[in-house]
């Protein structure tokens, strides 16, 4: 299903796992992405930020497949061309996304939706015949209690609040177990407690080896990652660094931090 | 077995199939034991008609399944049932024999007197049963196989496929009435005389094919729901939700949609082939695209993502019909639908069983936190 494509570009220098080249997307002429480049290393999580229309949106489309870019490269895992893939695919080769609006299938209960993420066999003869095995529930129980929901399991996702439903999503991309997870403004609309804990939440998640990339506009929580920080302006990266280097660059202060 | 597996927590599935498989029993009964003097009896219209709501709930029952929990909104579901009632018509032709007006042996009357003198290749074989009823399922699935092949992987959803189901079956409808393609044209195929062996006139035959309706209906009812608990089951609805997150999470929409769609028409197919025989004809108005609005319509009714409640709704509106299409009434029928249907969306969204589940989902925890303590865990709502 997955196919290997060898490439003919240099292998870059580090071994990364997610390798952006020269991107570019327009969009009737308007380029949401221009020339962009960027490079994850495995278990790394990285901070995106950047005024509205800097790209990030579309820098995910592109990663997973929704969008495809004009010209560029974008390799995942030793090579891999993802521009070739599709969104299913993709999330079958271990990228996991979540959306900067909360979405859970909302007529599903907690439960099922952990369990409609979990890694495994997608084809839809293996999926009719599934039954819940042991480790799929130990699994299951595992992640409800990492997301903090264990309480909440039996009930419908629609139900949820705002908070519990972006920690569903984020304990189903934990389920899928991928090895990059994309993670679209977490904290949007959160409380500063609930900020927190899913600060603490993706730390905990990088740690246990998994690649994050983190888009977000809250720059107290950025602050609270203390990661590595790219900040994106019109289609390409503005600076990259420590969170203070990039925060004091006159450049970024100019288009997104303000005076 | 597996039946009690799925059925232990689905307390209307029971009610449902004791329901259809009651009928299957007691409606004959009624109909060829009991005297005509007697006001228990059933007489051969009443069993016709009972026995066309029971087609038509199996249909509702196919529409249920790819609408109510998969989210795709066939207005085209209708071309299947009639592919089903066609092949079937084709089998109950080849039976007339030498009885036809004609006399021919081999040719059905239409194809004599358009002076055809042989058999068209696709007509071959439906002369055996076997094959005939293959190809009630094979046709439909094959078709719905193939368009949403297309459909599904070009990612055309929504109103546009909406739109594309409703072309199809107006194309459909379109060439069998012409009378080149073989299928009797504009009359269609009519004047059966057995269906495998037996008359089809006949009392005993009649309560035979009802009953054999209402088992399909209930085998269907069985089908539909082994789907519908499976984890596919919990993907489709996720499609229906959520269709790119499901994408994201690594599912093949495509793959599942076209699943589910071939499984809908097979059924949908079967339901028109229990049809044909006992309303004794098949012609290319079953193809009308108003006819697949009107399944849409009693899915609505009886409630989407039921399958119990499509069928319910199936014959509460043809009962309805039946009612309201002899007598006075007659010339509104069509505004009364049209109504029902405004209202039904108004102020029954979830039809009637989704109304009523939800009314005894409330009731539920009330009777259960006031039996239990504070601390139970959140009921499922």
């Amino acid at each position: 299903m997955t196919t290997l494509v060898p490439t003919d570009a240099p292998a870059p220098l580090t071994p990364s796992l997610l390798y952006l080249d020269g991107v570019t997307v327009s969009f009737d002429g308007f380029r949401a992405l221009n020339e962009l480049s960027l490079q994850i290393a495995p278990g790394e999580m990285r901070a995106i930020i950047g005024p509205n229309g800097a790209g990030k949106t579309t820098m995910m489309d592109v990663i997973t497949g929704k969008t495809r870019p004009d010209t560029g490269e974008v390799l995942f895992d030793r090579g891999v061309d993802l521009t070739r893939l599709d969104e299913a695919a993709i999330a079958n080769l271990g990228i996991g996304r979540k959306f900067q609006k909360p979405t859970v299938f909302e007529s599903h209960t907690v439960e099922d939706n952990i369990l409609l993420a979990l890694k495994g066999d997608r084809r839809a003869r293996a999926v009719l015949m599934a039954r819940t095995s042991a480790e799929e529930a130990r699994r299951l129980d595992e992640i409800l209690e990492i997301a903090g929901l264990t309480a909440q399991r039996e009930r419908l996702a629609g139900l949820l609040s705002h908070g519990q439903k972006q920690w569903l999503e984020i304990g189903m991309l934990l389920a899928q177990d991928p090895k990059l997870l994309l993670v679209d403004e977490p904290v949007a609309g959160m409380t500063d407690a609930e900020t927190e804990a899913t600060a603490a939440l993706l730390k905990r998640i990088s740690a246990a080896d998994h690649s994050v990339v983190v888009v977000e506009h809250d720059m107290a929580f950025v602050r609270a990652l203390g990661v590595k920080v790219t900040c994106l302006h019109e289609g390409s990266v503005l600076a990259e660094g420590a969170i203070d280097t990039v925060s004091e660059n006159p450049r970024v202060i100019e288009v997104y931090l303000g005076r | 077995m597996i039946t009690r597996a799925l059925l232990t927590d689905d307390r209307t599935g029971k009610w449902f199939l004791a329901i259809v498989l009651g009928l299957a029993v007691v409606v004959p009964l009624l109909h060829l034991v009991v005297p005509p003097s007697s006001p228990f009896h059933i007489s051969t219209a009443t069993l016709a008609l009972l026995g066309k709501y029971l087609c038509f709930a199996l249909l509702a029952l196919s529409l249920d399944l790819v609408w109510g929990y998969c989210g795709i909104l066939s207005l085209g579901h209708g071309a299947f049932f009639a592919l089903g009632g066609y092949a079937m018509g084709m089998y109950l032709m080849r039976q007339i024999g030498t009885r036809g007006v004609y006399a021919h042996p081999v040719l059905p009357d239409f194809m004599v007197f358009l002076n055809w003198k042989e058999l068209p290749w696709y007509w071959y074989g439906f002369e055996n049963a076997w094959f005939a009823f293959l190809m009630v399922m094979a046709v439909p699935g094959l078709l719905a196989f193939v368009f949403g092949w297309f459909a599904f992987r070009s990612r055309v959803t929504g109103v546009y496929l909406s739109i594309i189901t409703q072309a199809l079956t107006y194309a459909l409808m379109l060439a069998f009435f012409r009378n080149d393609m073989g299928f009797g044209g504009n009359n269609g195929l009519t004047d059966f005389k057995d269906i495998l062996g037996f008359p089809v006139q006949a009392n005993a035959t009649r309560a035979a094919l009802f009953a054999a309706s209402a088992v399909a209906l209930a085998l269907g009812y069985l089908v539909a729901r082994a789907i519908v608990a499976s984890r596919l089951g919990k993907v489709l609805v996720s499609i229906r939700d959520a269709e790119s997150r499901t994408r994201f999470l690594g599912y093949r929409v495509e793959h599942y949609k076209t699943f589910v769609f071939t499984v809908s028409a097979i059924m949908a197919g079967i339901a028109g082939a229990l049809y044909v025989p006992q309303v004794g004809i098949i012609n290319p108005s079953e193809f009308t695209p108003a006819n697949s609005i009107e399944v849409v319509i009693w899915v609505a009714v009886g409630g989407r993502g039921t399958l119990a409640g499509a069928a319910l709704g199936a014959v509460l509106v043809n009962f309805a019909k039946t009612t309201f299409t002899t007598g006075f009434l007659a010339p509104y029928w069509l505004f009364m639908l049209g109504a029902l249907f405004v209202l039904v969306t108004i102020w029954l969204p979830k039809g009637i069983l989704g109304t009523l589940y939800d009314f005894w989902a409330r009731r539920r925890p009330a009777e259960k936190s006031a039996a239990k303590s504070e601390t139970v865990p959140q009921p499922a709502e």
